[in-house]
């Protein structure tokens, strides 16, 4: 035991030993862990409508612009702030895209492009106040809250304004075209009039299983890769067996919910966006230099500053993505509904807040994980779908929302703690 | 097993002496991955005052976090027997009630409240929750009459120096029934004359009866106060030897387990052209922009040179280092700095560190280092762009190399480079913000107490860094408040006090005495 604090030898290639790794992983993907459990915990009270590939997709759609927003805050939180205007946000771009599309009649990809834009700046105005200002961001996004609501509120006047183009519907209510075909393994039953019945039959959309086959094959390869590399460099890499049998879970998992979305209609167009947004932001924090500014900066702010970091510029920029991040989730939840409504987007920072918490982010910054927000969003999108399904009043769902918030903070602080 | 029946002797034999007030039995305390104590025994006799040194990392403060119940009853293995009875400690309250009280390592005082509000805070003079603020006051002058520290118990702790702030922490504890104090580095950000002067206190209050354990790294204190001194190695006591047998020798080879010949690695310069200048430095108090607080600064480093800033506690020098690297310090600015001889522009951080300046700054924890993070992302956080390609993507692989490689250049002491730096002895927190400073390969770099809170053969190491550095070619600006090691590295030394340069000295003429005189003159200057 003494080596461990004598002088720092050169380690030779090792191996953790099991014990250490499977406490080691148990942490990483206890999230996982406890949204598997609630998924299942839910599948059996819903007497199995929970996995029904309609409802999957379902929760997909209904939580996309929570996370969307999450992947933004996630990045602010860490960075030492809060952003408490995100949903009078989304819903005030939502807005905007409404009249421009349906008031004006202008091209819905031009209309994102200037709600993105508008969001970028309205994070921009905000960031201005927080970083150069040094004005706290609860109190800078308190008042944001506050005029986008009055703006919301002010720019449809009361009314719902509605429908939007197809093309822009298709954001939200849309999947990715089969370009291959369907793949019809037990053909489904007839009816008297030679129509199939639904739930009857496995016709996959073979677009989605190939995609899931990518991905699979895609982790597999980067696992391995980044695994020689470390055995190269002669670090510790957990055991073989261990590393195998994860990586098969994962694949898996995987595979199950690509099979499901498969048998329903595919992957939903928002996934694909969601998808990319996460992995993207996975690696901006994972291994990019940017990301590493912002981790360093919510440590420790002064030392930051004196390491040569802009701490103002950083925390501008913060801002600015969330505030983009924010109008796309506008977006999103417009082409949803299908239109811009004057309650659009109440409340949804607190969800947004929430997810980013329960995926293990601490108040002080500087800690958090983009799966973690992810996987944060889906437990409490998983419990508003099931509770919902249970008929569970929206009054005692938000009880339970607010103990299960609670109690995984208090649980992470309990095992870092005791670690 | 035997260390403790060696140590149980002292007592047996002594009884005619001295009775031991505290004993420590087998203490072990294990961190993941780190054994931090292993097997520790300690032995404290009634009145004494009881130093304990050791390398950085060797468990001084650990040792004393479980003896004061920061650690708890049961997150450790041994027994503590003190006054006579076996104590199990659930919290600081616990050991505060029988009368062990702590000052730790770094400062326990909140920077914005006052004096008196500090030395009650939670142990308010209070009837049923009222707080009775008279009373507090006229306690607070005579608790502040007791350490010698003559300032208003209303003034806010930021407005008064390190010094005074350890005196405030010394005469917090004992507002309660102190029965033994421990300080763990009282001095290591005091001035000479600060530490003097705490260290007579010490002496005063042990003619009162008070025993206390003190640790430090400054050998030379505790050679003048200590009645014993324990050695921790690696977690392990080493041995306990008496006042007569104390000498710096024996204390460093039982401390480091070899005899160290010299304090200081030999070098002959080799000195080049001048590669940074500052002109007419001025800067300005930050919250009183009409006091001036550098008044017109002139100095020069030459390629290949170790040059030094002496100066009291206070003299202005961080200040003066903090203002020139990025503007850190101060408003109003005015004066020039060349780097190899062209102006350069220094107004931001990351300008002076393209211009190729580099500041290691004293206090680790607050500007320092991301307490929450580990090693590894603490050493490559000045230079990202060295382990990155030009997108701003970070090569994984090569940054863990690069902190591998200077964990075993700087020796710093951690279980791996994963080890979060939160959790670090203080002495290895400063080697990672001098590893994180190494990396950023500066032309010219500005160490402020460098060696503060780093034992002998750390500081040997750093030193011989140092050395290297310089024949590297880099300019190396080293500010301390410890003459002799400025003495022993540097090649040419100022002397700065209120702001003002008062002298230079060649390292070969320079001593401590002349460094001293400088001082004086320049208040005597001053003051005329
Ligand atoms: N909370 C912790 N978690 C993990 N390791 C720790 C923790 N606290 C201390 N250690 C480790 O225990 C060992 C002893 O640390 P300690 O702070 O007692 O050293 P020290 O003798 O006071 O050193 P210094 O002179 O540098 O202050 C070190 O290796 C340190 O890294
Ligand atoms: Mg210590």
């Amino acid at each position: 035991m003494t080596t461990e604090t004598a002088a720092p030898t050169e380690a030779a290639p090792a191996r953790q030993s099991m014990r250490d790794a499977l406490k080691e992983n148990l942490r990483q993907y206890g999230l996982v862990l406890a949204l598997l459990i609630i998924m299942v915990f839910f599948q059996v009270m819903t007497s199995g409508i929970l996995f029904l590939p309609v409802n999957l997709t379902n929760v997909v759609l209904q939580n996309s612009y929570i996370i969307v927003m999450a992947l933004g805050m996630l990045l602010v939180i860490v960075a030492g702030h809060i952003d408490l205007s995100v949903g009078s946000v989304a819903g005030f771009v939502g807005a905007v895209a409404a009249v421009l599309m349906v008031d004006y009649g202008l091209n819905p990809l031009l209309a994102a492009i200037v709600c993105i834009a508008v969001g970028g700046v309205i994070g921009g105005a905000q960031g201005y106040f927080i970083a150069y200002m040094k004005i706290p961001s609860f109190i800078v996004t308190l008042a944001g809250m506050l005029v986008f609501k009055g703006l919301l509120l002010a720019l449809l006047g009361g009314r719902s304004v509605g429908p939007f183009p197809t093309e822009f519907q298709m954001l939200s209510a849309g999947f990715i075209p089969d370009v291959i075909g369907r793949w019809t393994i037990v053909a489904p039953a007839l009816n008297a009039s030679g129509t199939a019945i639904p739930n009857t039959g496995i016709v996959l959309h073979s677009t989605t299983m190939l995609i899931g086959v990518l991905i699979v094959l895609g982790m597999f390869y980067a696992a391995t890769r980044s695994r020689r590399a470390q055995e190269s460099h002669g670090h510790e890499t957990e055991p073989f067996g261990l590393f195998a049998i994860k990586n098969a879970i994962m694949a898996a998992i995987i595979m199950f919910l690509m099979y499901k979305f498969a048998s329903y209609r595919g992957l939903p167009n928002v996934l694909i966006v969601m998808g990319i947004l996460t992995a993207l932001f996975v690696f901006i924090t994972k291994r990019m230099t940017f990301g590493r500014r912002i981790f360093a900066m919510g440590g420790n702010i002064k030392a930051a500053a004196l390491s040569g970091i802009k701490t103002e510029r950083l925390t501008f920029y913060v801002f600015v993505i969330m505030g983009m991040l924010a109008a796309l989730a506008g977006l999103i939840y417009a082409a949803r509904l299908n239109q811009a409504t004057p309650k659009a987007g109440a409340g949804m920072e607190l969800d947004v807040i929430a997810a980013v918490f329960v995926g293990g982010a601490s108040a002080m910054g500087g800690v958090g994980e983009v799966a973690g927000a992810v996987i944060g969003a889906f437990i409490m999108g998983v419990m508003n779908n099931g509770m919902g399904i249970m008929g569970i009043n929206i009054d005692w769902q938000q009880v339970i929302k607010g103990l299960v918030l609670l109690g995984a903070v208090a649980f992470d602080l309990y095992n870092k703690k005791k670690a | 097993m035997a260390a403790g029946r060696r140590t149980l002797a002292p007592q047996i034999s002594g009884l005619a002496m001295a009775k031991t007030i505290l004993e420590m039995r087998g203490i072990t305390k294990t961190f993941p991955g780190v054994k931090a104590l292993q097997d520790v025994n300690l032995d404290v006799r009634e009145g004494e005052i009881h130093a304990i040194v050791g390398e950085n990392g060797a468990g001084k403060s650990t040792l004393m976090k479980v003896l004061s119940g920061v650690y708890p009853y049961g997150s450790y293995e041994g027994e503590i027997h003190f006054a006579g009875q076996e104590c199990r400690f659930n919290g600081i309250h616990d050991s505060e009630r029988v009368g062990i009280v702590i000052i730790h390592q770094e400062l326990a005082l909140v920077p914005l409240l006052s004096i008196t509000e500090n030395l009650f805070l939670g142990n308010e003079q209070a009837k049923f929750g009222v707080i009775d603020w008279h009373s507090a006051r006229s306690r607070a002058k005579k608790l502040l009459a007791r350490v010698g520290l003559n300032e208003n118990p209303d003034t806010l702790i930021t407005n008064i120096g390190v010094g005074k702030q350890q005196l405030v922490e010394i005469a917090k504890a004992l507002s309660k029934e102190v029965r033994l104090l421990i300080l763990d580095e009282p001095t290591a950000s005091l001035s000479e004359k600060d530490s003097h002067a705490l260290l007579d206190l010490l002496l005063e209050f042990k003619r009162q009866g008070m025993t206390a354990i003190l640790i430090s790294h400054k050998l030379n204190e505790v050679k003048k106060v200590a009645d014993r001194v324990t050695v921790i190695r690696d977690g392990r006591t080493i041995e306990t030897m008496d006042r007569d047998d104390v000498s710096e020798d024996r204390i460093i080879t039982s401390m480091v387990g070899r005899t160290m010949e010299d304090r200081y690695p030999t070098r002959t310069p080799k000195i080049g052209e001048t590669i940074f200048e500052v002109k007419d430095w001025v800067v300005h108090h930050p919250l009183h922009p009409d006091r001036q607080i550098i008044k017109g600064i002139n100095l020069s480093v030459r390629k290949g040179e170790v040059v030094g800033i002496a100066g009291l506690m206070g003299a202005g020098r961080t200040e003066f280092a903090m203002s020139v690297f990025g503007r850190s310090y101060g408003t109003k600015v005015s004066g020039e700095v060349l780097v190899h001889g062209k102006p350069a522009d220094t107004t931001t951080v990351e300008k002076a560190v393209a211009a190729g300046l580099a500041y290691a700054t004293e206090d680790r924890k607050t500007y320092g280092l991301n307490l929450i993070d580990h090693i590894k992302h603490n050493v490559t956080i000045a230079n990202l762009s060295g382990v990155s390609s030009r997108a701003g993507v970070i090569d994984d692989m090569g940054e863990l190399k690069v902190a591998k490689d200077f964990r075993k250049r700087t020796n710093i002491r951690s279980s791996s480079v994963y080890q979060v730096t939160g959790n670090l002895s203080g002495g290895n927190q400063q080697k990672v913000v001098l590893s994180k400073w190494l990396f950023s390969d500066p032309d010219v770099l500005i160490l402020d107490e460098p060696t503060r809170g780093i034992d002998v053969g750390a500081k040997y190491e750093i030193y011989t860094i140092i050395n290297k550095l310089a024949d590297e070619g880099k300019g190396i600006l080293v500010i301390s408040s410890e003459m002799p090691e400025l003495l022993g590295i540097c090649d040419r030394i100022y002397v700065l006090n209120e702001g003002r340069i008062v002298g230079e000295l060649a390292g070969h003429e320079a001593s401590q005495e002349k460094i001293m005189r400088a001082i004086v003159r320049g208040e005597e200057k001053a003051a005329s």
